[in-house]
């Protein structure tokens, strides 16, 4: 015969674990169903502070198919390479922004830029950058030429840029646009010229 | 011990060599019959909306052909199999099938299928002999199979002639045809023979045609495995000249033998060459572009050097129409359902109608969802030494179309003699490039389609040694539905087949 006080002792320890148990069940399932903090894709290199300098962005916008000329103030390091990265995070920063008038995939950034003498500038973009990208002519088209000419209109002597995708090459951006080879900055010019006309 | 091992291993050897001896004879026969066996039959299908082939299958002694993709060019179709049943919908017409019966319901009529509708690998086949009657439930107009020879005629496009001696003289056999044609011309001893796989002519009154003629007694029109034939019986050599039009061919006697000893371009052996004959001619070129020779002793025939492009190689397509992405690469997803690569092959399919209409020659790169690699779309294109290359892309941003010509890299090689450099062959035809792009623009323009002509990098249009565009197809307002009409397609397809057709003299004299 078990004693009385022992059976009530083992039914409230079973209940208890019943009862934990359909708990931790329900706590798991609202773990799932509810939103995952999304991951600070943001660089961590700190911004760079001091004096801001004038410079020209070539900014794309989607609803009319255009590449314009658009001045901006911003910090720029002393160093030659730095100042390229800085100019293209800037870029970006307009890209990433809720109000873009041509949206990049959330995350996308730009690794590193290599300038190479004479004159070879090498853009080292993330995967979340290409691999998110908008597909189409037109839409991997502006990105390149907005990227190259702010790129070339604000460090003087690049003549040809080369695009690398996670440091390695890529066949295209998102299907369309060719980074195979090296752009002629003398063609992105031209191409530009005739991205600042609307259709 | 020893001498039993020995046994058994000999034993051994000698089965194994039987077994050789087997498998060898087994592989020879297997070849034997493999290279046997019947070509692959097809069902030729001529629509005003595409002309196209299918493969006829054979089951239980019977052929049979995928509906779906017979009505795949024809409009908008979907498909869906609930085992035992297959529902098909086209343009808003359902279909139901059953397997294994032999009849089906049409817009809740029954229809008669003349034998068991059969399912594979998700394939719903109907037999070929019940198409005539299956199919205008669907189409809604009248269709004419030739069940024999496997050709499916929708709607009245047939394409009928006349051949007759000319008046001025009889050594001369002149084919009218009621739309362009692009026969391949073959010959062999005493015959010259035009075969027509992608155009819908038809028999005329009688299929032997007799003219009177000493030179050229008689024609005879034969159908076979989709394609039909013309085959003309000569006592001399003859060359086949075609007119601007595309729409008469005319057969006259070669120059003579000597001719051919002196020009250098003879064509020897008895069976002469299979040539093909492209119908929009050179700049200057009269009828006697694109020839083909006949010899009914099958010797040395001249071959006029207008029938030909740069390097004295044979032009087949004047233009190839390349519809972009396919198979794995989908392209931009242009909606959730919409991909972009079956955009461009519609429109492919429908340029390359348009472009014929208009007597040339067209070669689509990619017809089905097959994965073609950018590097293959170069090479196949630059070996038809077609005089125009159009690469086709479709986008969800924008409106109306946009041109684009090559945004040639930077030269990293030169071209060293007469290699060109892969990643820019493109260098010497771009302003022939930009001219096409131009006469296509004005063309969309006098349509009031909204046209942006640009440069991009945008492969393989830099690895091509002709003229290349890329028409990038938007829809004419943020609306993407009309992006899929038929209207709208048929507007920028005959606007940019106007395009080429405007500047073809141009193209054509390109080196």
């Amino acid at each position: 015969m078990i004693p009385r006080h022992l059976f009530i002792a083992v039914s409230v320890l079973l209940l208890a674990v019943l009862g934990m148990s359909v708990y931790a069940w329900r706590m798991r399932g609202r773990a799932a169903a509810g939103p995952v903090a999304s991951v600070d894709m943001r660089p961590v290199v700190p911004p760079v502070a001091g004096a801001t300098e004038q410079v020209t962005l070539f900014v794309a916008y989607d609803d009319t198919g255009v590449l314009l000329a658009q001045p901006a103030r911003i910090p720029l390091p002393s160093v030659r390479q730095q100042r390229a990265e800085e100019l293209l995070r800037s870029l970006l920063a307009l890209y990433l922004d809720k109000a873009s008038p041509h949206p990049l995939p959330e995350g996308a950034d730009v690794r590193s830029v290599y300038l190479v003498d004479p004159g070879l500038a090498v853009i080292d973009i993330n995967a979340a950058f290409a691999d998110g990208h908008r597909s189409g002519v037109l839409s991997e088209e502006l990105t390149v030429a907005s990227m190259i000419q702010t790129l070339s209109a604000n460090l003087p002597g690049i003549l040809r840029v080369k695009i690398l995708v996670e440091g390695k090459q890529r066949d295209t951006l998102a299907g369309h646009a060719d980074l195979s080879g090296f752009f002629d900055v003398s063609a992105i010019n031209q191409l530009t010229s005739q991205l600042q006309l609307s259709q | 011990m020893h001498s039993i091992r020995g046994g058994i291993r000999g034993h051994s050897t000698s089965a194994w060599r039987r077994v050789g001896v087997a498998a060898g004879v087994f592989v020879v026969l297997a070849v034997l019959l493999a290279s046997s066996a019947a070509p692959e039959k097809h069902l030729s299908v001529y629509s005003t909306a595409a002309n196209y082939s299918l493969p006829i299958v054979q089951r239980q002694g019977r052929e049979y052909v995928g509906l779906l993709e017979l009505l795949d060019p024809l409009g908008t179709v979907s498909a869906k199999f609930e085992p035992p049943r297959w529902r098909i919908h086209y343009n808003g017409i359902l279909g139901e099938f059953v397997v294994g019966k032999s009849y089906s319901r049409i817009q809740g009529r029954d229809a008669d299928l003349g034998g068991k509708f059969l399912m594979e690998n998700g394939r719903g086949l109907v037999l070929v002999a019940s198409l005539g009657s299956l199919l205008p439930r669907f189409l809604g107009g009248g269709v004419t199979l030739h069940q024999e020879s496997g050709r499916l005629f929708i709607g009245s496009v047939a394409t009928h002639f006349t051949a007759s001696v000319s008046q001025d003289d009889a050594s001369h056999l002149v084919f009218h045809f009621t739309a362009p044609v692009n026969p391949s011309v073959s010959t062999e001893p005493g015959k010259l023979r035009m075969t027509f796989s992608h155009e819908p002519v038809t028999s005329p009154a009688s299929p032997t045609l007799t003219f009177g003629s000493k030179t050229i007694p008689e024609a005879t029109y034969s159908e076979s495995n989709g394609a039909a034939q013309i085959t003309v019986s000569t006592t001399i050599p003859l060359i086949a000249g075609f007119s601007p039009d595309g729409k008469t061919i005319t057969l006259s006697p070669t120059k003579s033998q000597t001719a051919a000893t002196t020009t250098g371009t003879a064509v020897a052996g008895p069976t002469a060459p299979v040539a093909t004959a492209p119908a929009a001619p050179a700049p200057g070129v009269t009828s006697s572009t694109g020839t083909a020779a006949a010899s009914p002793q099958g010797g040395a025939v001249p071959q006029p050097p207008a029938a030909r492009p740069s390097g004295g190689v044979a032009r087949r397509y004047f233009a190839v129409v390349d519809a972009s992405h396919g198979g794995n690469d989908r392209g931009e997803a242009l909606s959730t359902t919409l991909a972009e690569k079956d955009v461009t092959v519609a429109f492919a399919r429908r340029l390359r109608q348009e472009l014929e209409n208009r007597g040339i020659p067209t070669l689509v790169l990619r017809d089905s969802d097959a994965t073609v690699s950018l590097d293959d779309r170069a090479y196949y294109a630059n070996t038809t030494h077609a005089a125009v290359y159009v690469a086709l892309h479709a986008a969800s941003n924008g409106h109306g179309v946009r041109l684009y010509t090559s945004l040639l890299p930077y030269a990293a090689e030169d071209d060293r003699g007469p290699f060109r450099s892969w990643s820019t062959a493109q260098s010497a035809s771009i302003a022939l490039s930009q001219a096409t792009a131009a006469s296509v623009a004005a063309e969309l323009k006098k349509q009031q389609v909204a046209v942006r002509t640009l440069t991009a990098p945008l492969r393989p249009l830099n690895n091509i040694n002709t003229a290349a565009i890329a028409v990038e197809v938007a829809a004419p307002s943020s609306d993407l539905a009309p992006l899929t009409s038929s209207d709208y397609q048929q507007l920028v397809a005959g606007a940019v087949a106007n395009g080429i057709a405007a500047i073809r003299m141009q193209l054509g004299a390109a080196p």
